[in-house]
């Protein structure tokens, strides 16, 4: 590698690092991603400068084929459907790394270090690991396959089996004979690793497992550049890799789970399950009732959930919020970190809706003005707002941090029917004298609160 | 191990952080489009891959190449591309308006 490109690689590095933290304001956001691409495009630009490269035929056709299909996916992509794209995207990613590894022992001349077959082997893992695992994350989330979780008997050992295959087969092509079956065996125990480590995990706690995958898919480019020894690629693999894990520990936290638990608890429903027990009476709203009751509050909080997505019910439900605001109601969105199938589902939503972001607010901005509130408009939102999660010790979800719904003076919900949510869990919420039900489909039902209240 | 490894070791290191540093600053409203840039950056990998394609070594590493430089112009360009398309989105109160 000649001076030139390597510093070019490090400009390239550099405005990496400036673009993200760009990303700390709304106000520079875009101009932050503007920065990166140009990292990007002059790192590839001084990369087919290099010498090594003599025919550019196959790089041409790839950077059509992938070009295209990138435009395409981005251009396209619903909204409420960025949680799968990004876990494509994410798998990518981990199969360029893991691709990029292997070409580069299949061209190997002479016999290399064990530095690079100690790297080429976790890159290959990792990022065969990333690509499997993003696909089963994005057929769960597209629907393909079912969300709840899918476990097979002794379904752990079988994945730790699998892990000690991987490094074991890894660990003979290092130290033995970097033979090519050796490192054909790793991608295939990583294949197995990768399906079935994210197919025992269900639908709500996808934001911990795309945060993963996304940290995965940095640390095998992480891993791939060892392997060159180039150091764009270990700076901007890092950077990723830590993003990822961050992230996943915000996840974690608002869940009050360890990474452990959602891993391994298998924890959920698909969100359809029956109400076990008896009927309890609930105090049910028609639309025109409802209507009236918003009509003449004066603060609103909304706390929109993963069924708004489900629902594509963002545009109206800010439609009924400006009504509400032009007839001089305070009214704030308050979101839940892990509202939604991926960190910040809500707010791409409510931004593709034209929701100032001044409006919303995160839990702990908001969850102490909830008492002095009149009414709480939950539409499509569960678990994070089940009081159970405060005292119910024996609760899937106790020890949850919740929005503070209950304390608000009264609580109007949006909801298909009574059924439970991801986590299975009965809501009291929902039996409080104070909560009023407006059942039916979340578009539904506020398109008709748009009409009453325009009426 | 030689000296090369150990300098790659601590800019690893290093890196890891400098996000740590970067990425705590950024705010759960900016969380998905974090997530989707970040994404497109770990597409760095297709330098490698553009590498691979065009070195013409043997038809296997070709073949590998040109798979990885398309995996990796997806990530790179779908990311990018969507980040921007999100971000383009987030706008902030308007005094005096309420909807466009």
């Amino acid at each position: 590698m000649s001076t030139v490109t390597n510093l070019v690689y490090l400009l390239a590095a550099v405005l990496f690092i400036f673009g993200l933290k760009n990303l700390s304001s709304p106000r520079t956001a875009r101009r932050g991603n503007a920065l990166a691409m140009l990292g990007m495009l002059l790192a590839i630009v001084i990369t087919l400068f290099d010498k090594q490269i003599l025919d550019f035929t196959h790089i041409i056709i790839g950077l059509i084929i992938g070009g295209a299909i990138g435009v395409y996916a981005a251009k396209t992509v619903q909204m409420t459907a960025m949680p799968q794209m990004v876990a494509l995207f994410n798998g990518f990613g981990g199969a360029a790394s893991a691709l990029v590894a292997y070409a580069e022992y299949v061209r190997l001349s002479g016999p290399p270090g064990m530095d690079v077959l100690i790297t080429m082997v976790l890159s290959v893992l990792i990022g065969t690991v990333t690509f499997f695992g993003s696909l089963v994350a994005f057929a769960k989330l597209q629907g393909i396959i079912r969300g709840a979780p899918i476990v097979l008997p002794l379904h752990h050992v079988v994945n730790g089996f699998l892990l000690l295959v991987a490094l074991g087969l890894g660990g003979l092509f290092v130290f033995d004979a970097p033979q090519g079956a050796f490192l054909l065996a790793v991608v295939v125990a990583s294949t197995m690793l990768g399906i079935l480590s994210v197919i025992p995990i269900g639908g709500a706690d996808m934001p911990v497992v795309i945060s993963l995958l996304n940290s995965y898919s940095g640390m095998a480019a992480a891993a791939t550049g060892f392997v060159l020894s180039n150091s764009v690629l270990i700076v901007s693999g890092a950077l990723v890799g830590a993003s990822g894990l961050i992230l996943t520990e915000i996840m974690c936290k608002a869940m009050n789970r360890s990474l452990a638990n959602v891993l391994f608890g298998a924890v959920g429903t698909d969100g359809g399950g029956a109400v076990a027990g008896e009927r309890r009476p609930v105090t049910e709203y028609t639309p025109e009732d409802a209507a009236m009751v918003l009509e003449s509050a004066q603060s609103i909080i909304i706390v929109p959930g993963y069924g708004l997505a489900v629902a594509q019910a963002q545009h109206v439900l800010h439609e009924l919020a400006t009504i509400l605001m032009e007839r001089g109601a305070t009214v704030r969105y308050a979101i839940h970190p892990v509202a939604g199938r991926m960190p910040g589902h809500m707010n791409v939503l409510l931004a593709e809706a034209n929701v100032p972001y001044d409006m919303i607010y995160d839990m702990d901005q908001i969850n102490e003005d909830f008492q002095n509130t009149d009414v709480a408009l939950v539409v499509g939102a569960n678990d994070v707002i089940n009081p159970a999660a405060r005292y119910k010790k024996d609760s899937p979800l106790y020890g949850m941090p919740i929005l503070n719904v209950d304390k608000a003076r009264s609580v109007m919900i949006i909801k298909r029917s009574l059924s439970p949510g991801f986590a299975g869990v009965d809501n009291e919420l929902f039996y409080d004298p104070k909560t009023m039900m407006v059942f039916g489909d979340a578009k539904k039902v506020l398109t008709e609160l748009v009409h009453e209240l325009k009426g | 191990m030689t000296a090369s490894i150990i300098v790659s070791i601590y800019i690893f290191v290093l890196a890891i952080f400098v996000g740590f540093e970067v990425i705590t600053k950024v705010p759960p409203l900016l969380h998905t489009p974090l997530m989707s840039g970040s994404n497109a950056i770990s597409g760095i990998t297709i330098v490698g891959a553009l590498i691979s394609a065009g070195a013409g070594h043997s038809g296997l590493s070709t073949v590998l190449g040109t798979l990885a430089v398309i995996c990796a112009t997806i990530n790179v360009v779908g990311g990018f591309l969507v980040t921007d398309r999100m971000l383009e989105m987030f706008k902030p109160a308007k005094k005096g308006t309420s909807q466009p």
